[in-house]
């Protein structure tokens, strides 16, 4: 019977992914979901002391994680959709000009194939403020006639600003590639048709260039929501890894110092924060998809 | 509104960066468009109709030469307003707008005193997709039409907004045969109710000569001829008209003129009205116009001078109400001489060799070095 040999040979095709996602990607998760509910777990005993919900009310009412939770959030809310229009600005201005674009777009896309840990320390020097010197960006602030401020070390807003600046900067050279590259495969014949009817500038963009490009715009706002949900390691590059003490910890690094930290060794809490990010980036996804239906176009 | 096309020039740079001359597209075009006609331009690949539609249009610019909209000079204006309705070869719909909002779409640019409300607009929408016969389709996306139906949306939207002109750029082209006869009848149906000046490119000389009430030829950029399509079938200016004209083809031989008689061959053909002097031709002769010649019996017996054409005898097809003779001719510019005569026409083949006289009127004689008509 071909088609059963057809069926056959594509189970054994799939098996070799099917083991290797179910090891170490399904069977973890459900791991960890188990041990969200067994209270206080010890590694070296490998024994708990009973189930139940106690981990997510220690998690929640943690005040590093609640200051992680807030972090993160801000990143999210700020990052996303600032590169994502950044991003798109940039895209639409590239695609306009003729001389030299191929110029600009690797002048726009070099961020992408620096270190992030290289990047962080070329941040540091720009924007801390030590003893010895003020650093670059505040010689330009003292210069416009502000005061200097530490953005390293100093107050929360400053350095949550230089993590958003950081953050975005890092993306955007990606978002830029994508959208330059689905811009240019928009068939100009639809604006040479928009063109007989007179149509303004800004109504060929929102009625024309944005549903065409719309499933790549969704992909970046989609993906984009889930990384900045997993920021960490932007974060260490900047402010170093003790980031409780900086007061920029997120949620992925409230998890891994809950395992290996310094207040490590507690694998049930760790596992209950991981629950909760789970939930919430499925949540902002299943949101994404919803608004998706309205507004994406799909050819 | 008529429209004046004065010199009209476009060049653009070569692509092969080695050549320098540019390439002309449309080589000193002058033509006037009568008000509320439908004119065909009329052409073979590459001969540069689209882009004097595009001239027309707005998309580009001429590089010389200038254009009126009745008594308006239009040439330095832009596409966007130069008030015309575009239909482009493959439609280019807004493929994620249903055909209401997609004829609407024009009518919601307007400003100023012109500006509708939306009971207007859609009232507008409904009337024109009524006079293309798609009303029932409003709410249908693009991909969710036939063919057919996705042109009759484009012509709606072009039309919509009461162009001055409305320009088609080969619109019949991707529909099958069977609509694209329907959808030509639509087509002069749409221009004699509305009355708007229609201007259509074509490759499809058939389709040219059945609706319009003018047509342009065009080779290489230039005016081949123009006029009413019968006048230009019957009276060819030049070879190129003749042979683009026409189906079946007309059938094109290397002859001479000698003391003011045509000779294909050494067989005399006709005399010549005007004195010419001696040279070489291209004599065409129209399907049509073959007579099977019923004193013929055959070369022995030929001792009058005559006029026939004489050629080898092939094969009869027939073909219904009309059969064709093809035959074979050692001054044929072509593999075979295609002859259509009435089913039912005794043909006498001596010797397997078939004589016609021509019928006057449709034999035409273009010097063999200019391709001018002489007769």
């Amino acid at each position: 019977m071909n088609s059963k040999k057809q069926t056959l040979t594509a189970w054994l095709c799939l098996l070799p992914a099917i083991i290797f996602l179910g090891a170490f990607l399904v069977y973890p998760m459900i791991d960890v979901f188990i041990y969200s509910f067994e209270e206080g777990y010890n590694f070296a005993s490998q024994s708990y002391f009973g189930i139940g919900g106690y981990n997510y009310s220690y998690v929640l009412h943690d005040p590093y994680f609640i200051q992680a939770l807030k972090n993160t959030f801000i990143i999210v809310l700020i990052t996303v959709p600032l590169s994502t229009g950044i991003a798109l600005i940039i895209s639409l201005a590239l695609s306009s000009i003729d001389k030299l674009r191929e110029l600009f777009q690797t002048i726009f896309f070099l961020p992408y194939v620096t270190n992030t840990l290289a990047v962080g320390l070329v941040f540091m020097i720009l924007f801390q403020k030590t003893a010895y010197t003020d650093g670059m960006v505040n010689l330009l602030i003292r210069f416009f006639g502000g005061e200097s401020v530490d953005f390293i070390d100093g107050p929360y807003s400053a350095k949550m600003f230089v993590m958003c600046f950081y953050t975005i900067w890092v993306v955007l050279p990606f978002k830029i590639l994508i959208l330059t590259s689905n811009l240019a495969s928009v068939d100009p014949i639809y604006y040479k048709a928009a063109k007989i009817d007179a149509t303004p500038k800004f109504r060929i963009f929102f009625k024309i260039t944005l549903p065409m490009i719309s499933p790549m715009v969704f992909y970046l706002v989609i993906t984009g929501f889930i990384g900045a949900f997993k920021a960490y390691s932007d974060e260490v590059a900047l402010f170093g890894t003790d980031l409780n003490a900086a007061g920029m910890n997120t949620i992925v690094g409230y998890i891994y110092d809950m395992l290996y930290g310094n207040s490590g060794g507690y694998p049930s809490y760790a596992s209950a924060a991981a629950i909760i990010l789970f939930a919430i980036v499925f949540t902002i996804t299943i949101i994404n998809l919803l608004v998706s239906e309205k507004t994406v176009y799909y050819q | 509104m008529k429209i004046v096309l004065e010199h009209l020039t476009k060049k653009f740079p070569n692509r092969n960066k080695k050549i320098k001359e540019d390439v002309i597209a449309v080589n000193d075009f002058d033509y006037e468009i009568p008000n509320g006609k439908l004119i065909g331009l009329l052409g073979p690949s590459g001969c540069g109709k689209s882009t004097v539609l595009n001239l027309i249009s707005g998309l580009e610019k001429p590089t010389n030469g200038k254009i009126h909209f009745g008594d308006d000079d239009v040439t330095e204006l832009p596409a966007e307003n130069r008030g015309v309705g575009l239909v482009f070869q493959n439609y280019a719909l807004y493929p994620h707008l249903n055909v209401r909002e997609n004829i609407r779409f024009p009518l919601e640019n307007l400003r100023g005193k012109d500006k509708m409300t939306r009971d207007e607009m859609d009232r507008k929408v409904f009337e024109t997709a009524k006079l293309v016969q798609i009303e029932g389709l409003l709410d249908r996306k693009p991909s969710e039409m036939s063919g057919g139906q996705q042109q009759r949306v484009a012509i709606a939207r072009a039309l919509v907004k009461q162009p001055k002109v409305l320009l088609l750029d080969e619109p019949l082209s991707n529909l099958d045969a069977r609509l694209r006869l329907q959808t030509r009848e639509e087509l002069k149906r749409i221009q004699v109710e509305t009355g708007i000046t229609t201007i259509f490119v074509t490759h499809d000389q058939e389709e040219a000569m059945s609706i319009c009430d003018t047509i342009v030829v065009m080779q290489d950029g230039r005016i081949m001829q123009h006029g009413n399509p019968q006048d230009v079938y019957d009276k060819p200016d030049n070879l190129f008209v003749a042979k683009f004209l026409g189906t079946p083809q007309i059938n094109v031989f290397k002859g001479v003129v000698k003391a003011g008689t045509v000779f294909i061959g050494n067989d005399r053909i006709m005399m010549m009205e005007e004195d010419f002097e001696d040279r070489d031709v291209f004599v065409g002769i129209r399907p049509e116009g073959f007579i099977p010649d019923d004193s013929w019996n055959g070369r022995s017996e030929a001792s009058d001078n005559k006029e026939r054409l004489i050629c080898e005898f092939r094969k009869l097809e027939v073909m219904g109400r009309d059969s064709s003779i093809l035959c074979a001719n050692e001054y044929f510019e072509g593999t075979m001489i295609r002859a259509i005569i009435a089913s039912g026409t005794e043909i006498k083949t001596p010797g397997g060799e078939v004589a016609f006289n021509i019928k006057p009127n449709k034999i035409h004689i273009f010097d063999a070095k200019t391709g001018k008509v002489l007769h």
